[in-house]
Order: structure tokens, then sequence, then C-alpha cells
């Protein structure tokens, strides 16, 4: 295979930093960018979405029958009436966490992530160890985020290669019969749902409470 | 034939760690930049998501394993702005411009651009019924490799090539990145998931319960009789 690009970007200045910079200001001399627009970029995914989008979900799932039909059998309607909707999010599966089943996402050939739900993905899921060994060795990786799985259990691993986004429904841990919503959603970490750890345990009761 | 990129199953990456850049927010002011930079100018319409996609796959191998990963994404903006015109080697190089850019009108506006990231980019199409069924049993072309452009952009990852798997899930037509990254039309056509178990993959060496699950093109797959 010839070499048939000769990578412009090697002109930029080689400290990370100042190429970013670089760039955004040749950009804006060029009309091409308004500096006010990437922070309103970055307003959006760093205070308006993150996890706490996906945990509503699947918290809502736990509670609501009739809601948890929508979302594994036709989630996309219910989920744009809810404002939980965008790029990188049009196209949304939710895979269940069962007793036979543990569910894990990765996306070998980049990084592809269900921003709406989710937010920006946290920097271990972008890198290079993440990406080789999510699909090859899962278990070895579950350990390494603190998962052991009952004996006997499969592991399934999506692997995001389309514009389709993978989200995982953990199972609802025991004695969470009388929690809210509110208080359900702040058991599903981030990682839960993309399937490197599983729901938290509720709080103990202190006794005679 | 396949790219750096494709770094499923690739071995010697070494250990993880769960608290590496856990919160965007926290995120350093020119990874926030950066990543700002890469959906602002996807405004400018002058690519596409796929076209994106592989100009990071194009980066030099040696630079893609020493970039950290908002350097990718720069080098990648870079590379694609010069193919596609928007700015000249020349620009990037003394970094001034030399006057307004053409489509400098379509670029992203501090008061609409969360409306529109909202507003979504489905993928999704009008396009043949698909040919396999659930739970049809289907093969993968072998080697993985870009049928349209020889060398070109591919999402059928190399560790899955040549297997055979079962079809667990019909997706629509979706568009096509193999012909869409190199702006020779959207040709959209059936996704579906595809599982297969981890040892036709890997290998006796994984556990024989395990699976993985790939949403794979038509074009990539063929029946198995």
């Amino acid at each position: 295979m010839p070499h048939d690009h000769d990578h412009p970007h090697s002109h930029l200045p080689s400290d990370p930093a100042l190429r970013v910079k670089a760039l955004e200001t040749l950009l804006t001399d060029k009309g091409l960018v308004d500096p006010a627009a990437l922070d309103a970029i970055i307003d959006l995914y760093q205070n308006k979405i993150g996890p706490q989008n996906g945990a509503q979900v699947v918290a809502k799932m736990w509670r609501d029958p009739a809601f948890h039909k929508q979302m594994i059998e036709d989630p996309m309607p219910t989920l744009q009436e809810m404002g939980l909707y965008g790029r990188q999010g049009e196209h949304m599966v939710f895979v269940e966490n069962t007793d036979e089943v543990h569910n894990m996402v990765v996306c070998t050939l980049c990084s592809c992530y269900p921003w709406p739900l989710l937010g920006i993905p946290p920097g271990w899921y972008k890198s290079d160890a993440y990406r080789a060994r999510a699909v090859r060795e899962p278990r070895a990786v579950l350990a390494e985020f603190g998962v052991s799985l009952p004996k006997g259990k499969k592991v399934r691993v999506w692997d995001s290669t389309a514009e389709v986004r993978y989200l995982v429904v953990s199972q609802r841990p025991a004695g969470t019969e009388g929690l809210n919503e509110d208080e359900l959603a702040a058991l599903i970490t981030r990682d839960s749902m993309i399937g490197t750890a599983l729901a938290q345990e509720p709080l103990p009761e202190e006794p005679g409470a | 034939m396949s790219r750096i990129h494709d770094m499923g199953g690739r071995l010697g990456t070494g250990a993880l760690d769960p608290q590496d850049g856990y919160d965007f927010g926290e995120a350093k002011d020119w990874h926030k930049r950066a990543l700002a930079l890469n959906v602002a100018c996807g405004f400018l319409g002058q690519w596409n998501i796929d076209a994106s996609r592989h100009a990071r796959e194009l980066l030099d191998p040696q630079d893609y394993m020493a970039f950290s990963y908002y350097e990718k994404w720069m080098g990648g903006l870079a590379d694609l702005m010069v193919d596609r015109g928007v700015v000249t080697a020349e620009e990037l190089a003394s970094g001034h411009a030399a006057g307004v850019s053409p489509v400098a009108a379509r670029a992203a506006k501090p008061e609409t651009v969360e409306a529109v990231l909202m507003n979504g980019s489905p993928y999704t199409r009008d396009g043949a019924a698909p040919k396999f069924e659930v739970g049809a049993q289907v093969r993968t072309q072998k080697p993985a490799r870009n049928v349209v452009v020889p060398g070109g952009h591919t999402r059928l990852p190399a560790y899955a090539a040549g297997a055979v798997g079962e079809i667990v899930l019909q997706h629509g037509a979706h568009v096509f990145p193999d012909s869409n990254a190199h702006f020779k039309g959207e040709a959209a056509e059936p996704l579906y998931a595809v599982r297969f178990t981890a040892q036709e993959l890997w290998g006796t060496e994984a556990d024989p319960r395990d699976e993985v699950v790939l949403d794979l093109w038509e074009s990539y797959l063929e029946p198995v009789a």
C-alpha cells in the first residue's frame, strides 16, 4: 500500500496544547470557527450531558415495566421525547444483564460511545489497552475493574463497529425495592452502563431507622 | 491489510487504569478545546463521520501510537482540512490565514450549536430488505478489507475476518462507511448484529461460555449453508 498522504498535521507545533491553539486561531481567522461556539460545545458536554442521563433511564427501566418494554423494543421515540437524544445516540440498544449473561461494551476501531446518555467517554475507554483486551480477555479486564462474576455466567462483549450504540442495564441490586427513581439512579454508575462494573449496592439501613 | 487503529485482540497493550480521565469536566483545557474544534468543524459540511474516522486511521502508525487521544483527533482534523481544501498546508505551516474561507457561512454558531447537536444525525436510510434472518449462520469476508476502495476504510475488524457467527439483530439499512468515507455515496445497506463465540475468534484459550457481538454490514457477510 503506497503512503498516499503527506500528513499536513506535522506542520503544526509539537506541543499538543499549542497545536490546538494554533489551529483554533487559524480557523477563527478564516471564519470557520467561532470561539464562542466552541465554548457552547464544551458547556454542553461538560455541564448538561453525562452519565446521569443514562442512569435516569436505567432506574426508570427497573421501576416501570411499560417503560422497560419500550426501551427494549423501540427506545428511540421515547428517548427523543425525553430529550435524551442527539449526536452519537441516534440508534440506542439496551442490553440487559441477567443471572446468565454479563454484557460489556467496547469500540475496538475507535471510541464510539453513547454521548447523549453517558457524555464523553473516560480515558480508559479510549485507551489502546481497553480496545485491544475487552474483546479478547474480558474477564481479565473485569478483574482489573474489581468485578468478579459468579461462576458459570457468560460474558457477552458488544464491539460498536457501526452507529448503533449499546448501553448495559445492570441487574437491580437486592434490597432496593423501597427506593425511588433518584435513589436508584445514584446506584447506577457510568462504568455499570459500559459493563465494567455492576450497579452499586444500596447503603445498609441504620439499625432502628 | 489492517491499519494501526484496528486494536481488537492486539497483544502487549498493558494494564488498564480505571481512574484514567474519568470526568470530561476535569479534562485538560486543550482536550476540551480539541473535542469542540472537531465537533465544530463537522458543521462545515466538507466531510462526514466516516471520513473523519478514516483521517485518524491514516495517521502514520508511529504518530498514532505516540499521540494521546485528542492529538489523534487534531492530527486527523488537520489532515482532513487540507485534504478537503478547507485550509492549505501553507496556512497550517505559517499559522496565517490567506483570507476568509468560502464556507465560513456554515461555521457553527454559538446560539444554535447545542440544538443542532441535540437534533442528532441518524444513519438509517431507506434501503434493501435484509437478506439474512435472525438466527442465520453467516461467515465474514477474509481478509477484512474495503472492496470499494483498495486500502480504504472498513468497519470489519481483522480479528473477526473469516469467522462464522449468527445474526442476532437486524438494524435496518445504514449508511455504508466503506463507501461514505471516500465520498462515493452513502450506499446504505442492511446492518446486523452478529454473535460469535469467543473461541471462534480467539481459539481454545478463550472461555467457552463467552461471546462477542459486532455490528456488520451485509457486504461483509456470506451465507453458511
